[in-house]
Formats: structure tokens, C-alpha cells, sequence
């Protein structure tokens, strides 16, 4: 459990950091990147490459991410100057374009047999017990951070709503996710008995199955919807249970890490890499929060809103523009190294354009424009994948492929009913959506 | 009030705006034989135009006689195809748009254009030029200066923002403003870069009488303190009440200047305005 509670962490932080590099592009700054793993692909390449040389790692991943964000130089100055569109299409032609020069230069990358065995960071540490507390320490600090933002986000959503309002859409909105989930594991566990059972022919079951499904599916949409119209504040409180399912769930997660490292010498690679990516993450959130409220994150989001305007205020938009392409794929560079190092073997396949789009689901749940929003959607993403690929095996019968299939089904109706309701996502502000031009 | 544009060239500052000078004061922007064509069509031809410093220009003009191209051409948000524009001395044409603001040029759009999802206070404070904090690595190295540097500017919005009554609005969203409160931040906006010169375009349209008198009050304010202003307008009164020059302009070219006066009394004016 505890393992595999690590490697589940790994992936959040990873991709948070990920996807703080496309919300610093495209949350604030409003450029469409839909090629941002190309930075991660060019990061985790990099670093492996020069590491199976005998680079020291960290100056190997330092050297990975500034060639991700020289890439965001190359891709900028080609098409910043276009329109917005463009660059959506020239950067996810990019993404492409390396995934296949990664699959064919089989000198370089071994093509789709992969690298493996490439040194990993803090594999032979042997820390001592004084060492192992410190490390225990460090993280709970870094956790403590993160709640406290989360902390400080309910109490601002408190103070612009009154309480009872809120008390009352909560708890709705928590029946609601409760029955959601009782219905899917009750329809679920019926189905898989009738399939023991075998007292139906498959083909009515199966339509019995996609009928029940698509029964909830309705019935939950409709409730949701009247909900929106009846309840004041319905999605906020929606987004408040969640979050709160989301921090639960983040406890548990952290008392097992807290054993992980406490067991350290069980799996040092994992152990490691999970502490050195939290702490990555804690200090790119620190080091961006910092940023997007300075007079630079003014400009950025000057240029999202209307980069005429801010041109005629004296702003070089060219260069911010490039400038937080470059920043955005440098973190998604370092993200790549980290993703190399917890993958352990990397292939081309690692890099598809899926995993662009799920840094956008990640961004678009948790809120563009909000730091906080994009860590709360990696750890709401992760934990749906996670909790799907294990427990929806048990309740729907279906075979892995469709099973899977059938998760990322999900994802996508939970995005459109996420802009239907709530589209600015779990953390945005409702406010900003209604504006005009 | 003064002090705000200490920096300025003070030529006939204390005069009122009306009272015509003996001598024309030395000009601030001076353009010469502008073209700029669109395809076939030429929007600009061959044009002339001088601002000077301290005074209240007027542009003016049938539609589609090339006022807002000019406009563009002026502020480098188009280039023009030939011709010189001189500001303040030196030659701008080749100068990047973003450039001009940090000289003192600036300009307004003709639909107020404010950042919707930036509070009032940021459209503000976005506005001014030569930040530390605008720089990238700066941001972390150097808070305390970013820091002390927001305070004064912060003030200085403020001040601005009060004077033309949209300080109560200072922490709401912009988009959440009207259409004449948009203009007035705008004209806000352009004051907190410091300028020497504001081109504005069309600042009456779409407001209510009583909001024009209020921003013509503004325009004069300024004006008085030292403020150069380059005005395109299709309301007449506006021109004639503000204006110590008026350009004409039609079908792409220069077709008179002189005092509202005269405008007001040149045939080929009226001709141009009425049709034949």
C-alpha cells in the first residue's frame, strides 16, 4: 500500500508541476498550448541522455529543463506573432514531431525499445534515523503549506457568500455526490451478480448496463441541474464538498507517505523521488505564486485580456509572451525529468498527446488562472485514476480495454458537465466569466 | 495638481485653453507626408499634421477619411508605407508600439478597450512605466523595491482615480463598469503613464452630454497643467469648446487646419461635412 500510495503521489506532483507550467501559459498569459508534453518530452530525453553519460542528474535535469524552454524560444519566435489559434496548432504539431523523431532516431533515443536502466536520483541514500525525521518533517511543513492555502481559499469563499447559504449548498451537494456513488457501486455490484449468476443472455445484460448507465447519467445531470437553478451557491458548494474529499483523501495519502519515508530504505528510489518532487513543486508554487501577483503577472494578464491595450501601455508584449512560454516549458522540462525518473524506462509512447490533454482537464477542473486550482485538479485527477483503474474493475463488468476506455468516458462527461455548471472551473471566480469585453 | 506633470515642457501651460497664443509654441509631434495603403485603397495619403506642445489639437472628419488610420499610423500600431513622424525631437516611425509609451506618447482606442478581469486599481497601476517588478528575475529578487515602488504608484492611482471620480470602483473588477466610466478610466489610464502627449480617439462617443461636459472638464484640467492633447471627434461642440487647433482631414488626405473659427467657417469644411 504504501508503494503504491508513493508512486500515486509522484504522479500528482508531477503533473502539478506540469500543469502549473500550462496555467502560467494559457490560465494567465492565454496562450493555447496543446502541445505542452513536447516540453516534457524534450526535459525527460535531456536528462536521461546526458545522465546515462555521466552527467550528475541534478545539473542533467537543470540542463533538461532549459532546453524544454529553449524549444518554448524556437516555437515562439516562429509564432508568437501570429494569432492564437496558430500557435494551438504549430505546438501540438511540435509535440508530434518529436514523439516521432524520438520513435526513429533509434541511435539516440533506442527508438520504441526505450532507455532503461538510467541512473535515478537519491537511489543510494542510506539515511540514518535523524536524517529519515528531518525528511518527515520537511514534507509534513510542505503538506501544511498546501492545506493552509486550501484553508485560506474556503475562508475567502466563506466571506463572500453567507454561511447558512453555503451550509445549506454543501450539504446538498454532499447527498448528492454520496447517492452518484451509491448508485454507480449499487447498479455496478447488480450487475456483476446477474453476470455471475448467469441467468440473463449477455446481450441483455449489457443493455440493461448502458440503460442503468445512462439512466444515472440523465437523472444526475437533471438533479444537478434543477440544483443549480434552486440553490443559491450549489456549485460552490459542490466545489467546497469536493475539495474537502479531496483534502481527506490527501491526509490519508500523507500518513502513508509519512511511513514511506519513515520505512525509507524499503524503495529509496520512490521515497526519494517522491520527497524531492513534493518539494520541487512546494517551491515552484511559492516561487509562481510570488510571480503572478507582481507587477510581471499584472502584464501577463493584461496581454490574456487585451494585448493591443497593453501594447499601447508601453509593454513589450512579444517578449512576455515569450517569456512565459519559456518559464511554462521549463517547468513542464523539469516535470519531464521527474516523470523520466519515476517511469524508470522511458518510451515515445510515454509521450502522446493524451498527456497534454490531461494536463488541460487538470487545468480546466481545477480553475485556469489559479495556482492553487491546478495542484487541487492534479490530485482530484490522479485520485479518480487511481480509485477507477482498481475499484471500477470490481463494480463494472466490463474487460480492461473497455474498461478503460470507458474511464476516460468519464473524465470527458465530467468536463462538460463541469462548463455547463461551473465553468470556470473548481477554484476560478464566477465573477470574472460574467465580465464583458 | 501641478506637480503631476512636473517633467512637462511648460510652454503656454497657464494660459486658458481658448486664448490663442501670439506665437505658435514649437511642436511636440510632427508628422510629414504619411501614406499607408490597405491593398488598393489608399487610407492615408500624403499627410501632414502637427501637435503643439501645451496645446488642445483637434482631428476632424467625415467617416472613412482615414482620422483613426492616422491615429494608428501616429502611434505605431500600424506602419506606415512612407513619411516621417517626429516626437518630441526625434524620429518614431521605426519605433516598436510598445516603445512610444515609455517616450511619452500614448494613446486611447476609440471603443473603450479596459482589461475586463484586471481590478480597476491594476488597469492602473499596469499603466505605469519603467517597474522593477516587470521584470522577470527581478520579481524575486528584489520585493522590497517592487514592493516600495507599488506604494507610490498605488497612491498616485489612487489621486488620479479620485479626481475623476472612479475611486470607489478601485477594487472592482473593470468589466464591471459602464460604458462611460470605461472612458473615463481609460483617459485615467493614459495619465498614469506619465505622457506627454495624449491621442485621443473619439472620447465623447457614446456618452451621455452630462458625461462629456465631465470629460472635457477632465481633458481641460490637464490641459491647464500642462497636458498636450491630440483629439479625434465627431461631436462639434466638443472640438470647438476644447480645441486651440482643428485639423481636417478627407478621403485620406489633409484638407484644412486652422482655429475652430475658421474651420467653422471654411467652405470646403462644410462641403466635405454635407456633401455637395
Amino acid at each position: 500500500m504504501e508503494g503504491f500510495v508513493v508512486s500515486l503521489v509522484i504522479f500528482t506532483a508531477i503533473f502539478t508541476l506540469f500543469g502549473l507550467g500550462l496555467n502560467l501559459q494559457w490560465g494567465y498569459t492565454g496562450l493555447i498550448n496543446f502541445g505542452h508534453v513536447a516540453f516534457m518530452t524534450i526535459g525527460a530525453y535531456t536528462t536521461v541522455l546526458l545522465s546515462l553519460r555521466g552527467v550528475p542528474l541534478w545539473l542533467a535535469a537543470i540542463i533538461g529543463a532549459v532546453a524544454a524552454s529553449l524549444l518554448g524560444l524556437l516555437i515562439g519566435f516562429s509564432t508568437l506573432r501570429l494569432r492564437e489559434d496558430y500557435l494551438a496548432i504549430v505546438t501540438i504539431g511540435v509535440s508530434e514531431m518529436l514523439r516521432l523523431v524520438a520513435i526513429n532516431e533509434e541511435e539516440v533515443t533506442r527508438g520504441t525499445f526505450g532507455l532503461q536502466g538510467f541512473p535515478l536520483p537519491l537511489e543510494d541514500l542510506n539515511p540514518n534515523g535523524f536524517v529519515r525525521l528531518l525528511m518527515m518533517a520537511l514534507l509534513t511543513v510542505v503538506i501544511g503549506l498546501a492545506y493552509w492555502q486550501g484553508f485560506r481559499w474556503l475562508r475567502q469563499v466563506w466571506k463572500q457568500s453567507p454561511t447558512s447559504e453555503l451550509l445549506s449548498s454543501s450539504r446538498v451537494a454532499l447527498g448528492y455526490i454520496l447517492s452518484l456513488v451509491l448508485a454507480v457501486v449499487g447498479v455496478g455490484f447488480l450487475s456483476s451478480q446477474l453476470k455471475a449468476g448467469e441467468v440473463l443472455p449477455p446481450w441483455v445484460l449489457g443493455a440493461l448496463l448502458l440503460a442503468a448507465c445512462v439512466g444515472i447519467v440523465l437523472l444526475f445531470v437533471w438533479l444537478g441541474d434543477r440544483a443549480t437553478k434552486r440553490i443559491a451557491g450549489w456549485t460552490t458548494g459542490l466545489s467546497i464538498v469536493i475539495a474537502m474529499i479531496a483534502g481527506l483523501v490527501g491526509i490519508w495519502a500523507f500518513g502513508y507517505s509519512l511511513t514511506a519515508l519513515y520505512h525509507y530504505n524499503d524503495n529509496p528510489s520512490k521515497n526519494g523521488l517522491m520527497l524531492l518532487s513534493v518539494l520541487l513543486v512546494a517551491l515552484v508554487f511559492l516561487g509562481l505564486d510570488r510571480l503572478v501577483r507582481s507587477p510581471w503577472g499584472r502584464v501577463i494578464k493584461a496581454i490574456r485580456e487585451d494585448e493591443e491595450v497593453a501594447r499601447a501601455l508601453g509593454k513589450n508584449v512579444f517578449a512576455y509572451k515569450l517569456q512565459s512560454l519559456m518559464l511554462g516549458g521549463f517547468l513542464a522540462g523539469l516535470a519531464g525529468a521527474l516523470y523520466s525518473w519515476q517511469l524508470t524506462t522511458v518510451y515515445p509512447d510515454n509521450f502522446r498527446p493524451l498527456v497534454t490533454f490531461n494536463a488541460w482537464t487538470i487545468v480546466v477542473l481545477g480553475g485556469a488562472g489559479s495556482n492553487l486550482g491546478t495542484l487541487l485538479g492534479a490530485s482530484i485527477f490522479w485520485a479518480y485514476d487511481t480509485i477507477t483503474r482498481f475499484v471500477l474493475r470490481d463494480i463494472v463488468p466490463l474487460e480492461d480495454a473497455r474498461l478503460g476506455a470507458f474511464r476516460v468516458m468519464i473524465i470527458g462527461l465530467i468536463l462538460m458537465v463541469l462548463m455547463i455548471w461551473r465553468p470556470q472551473g473548481m477554484l476560478g471566480k464566477k465573477e470574472e466569466l460574467t465580465l464583458g469585453r | 495638481m501641478v506637480d503631476r506633470f512636473a517633467h512637462q515642457p511648460t510652454g503656454s501651460a497657464t494660459e486658458p485653453a481658448n486664448v490663442a497664443a501670439p506665437s505658435t509654441p514649437p511642436s511636440l509631434l510632427e508628422a510629414r507626408g504619411l501614406c499607408k495603403s490597405f491593398g488598393g485603397v489608399r487610407a492615408v495619403n500624403k499627410v501632414a499634421i502637427d501637435v503643439p506642445v501645451g496645446q488642445i489639437t483637434g482631428l476632424i472628419g467625415p467617416n472613412g477619411a482615414g482620422k483613426t488610420t492616422l491615429f494608428n499610423l501616429l502611434a505605431n500600431s500600424l506602419r506606415s508605407d512612407s513619411g516621417t513622424v517626429m516626437f518630441d525631437g526625434s524620429p518614431i516611425q521605426e519605433l516598436p508600439a510598445h516603445a512610444l509609451a515609455r517616450r511619452g506618447l500614448v494613446r486611447t482606442f476609440q471603443v473603450a478597450r479596459v482589461l475586463s478581469r484586471l481590478s480597476v486599481l491594476d488597469n492602473m497601476l499596469l499603466a505605469t512605466q519603467r517597474q522593477t517588478g516587470e521584470t522577470l528575475w527581478k520579481v524575486w529578487l528584489q520585493p522590497g523595491k517592487i514592493a516600495s515602488e507599488e506604494r507610490r504608484e498605488r497612491d498616485r492611482a489612487w489621486e488620479i482615480l479620485e479626481s475623476v471620480g472612479l475611486a470607489a470602483k478601485a477594487q472592482d473588477y473593470a468589466g464591471a463598469l459602464s460604458g462611460g466610466q470605461r472612458k473615463l478610466l481609460e483617459l485615467a489610464r493614459a495619465l498614469m503613464t506619465h505622457p506627454k502627449l495624449i491621442l485621443l480617439d473619439e472620447p465623447a462617443a457614446g456618452v451621455n452630454p452630462t458625461l462629456i461636459n465631465q470629460i472635457c472638464d477632465h481633458i481641460r484640467t490637464w490641459n491647464r497643467d500642462g497636458m498636450t492633447f491630440l483629439i479625434i471627434e465627431h461631436n462639434m461642440d466638443v472640438i470647438m469648446s476644447l480645441c486651440d487647433h482643428v485639423w481636417v482631414m478627407s478621403e485620406g488626405s489633409n484638407l484644412a487646419n486652422g482655429t475652430p473659427i475658421e474651420i467653422q467657417r471654411n467652405p470646403r469644411v462644410l462641403e466635405a461635412y454635407l456633401g455637395d
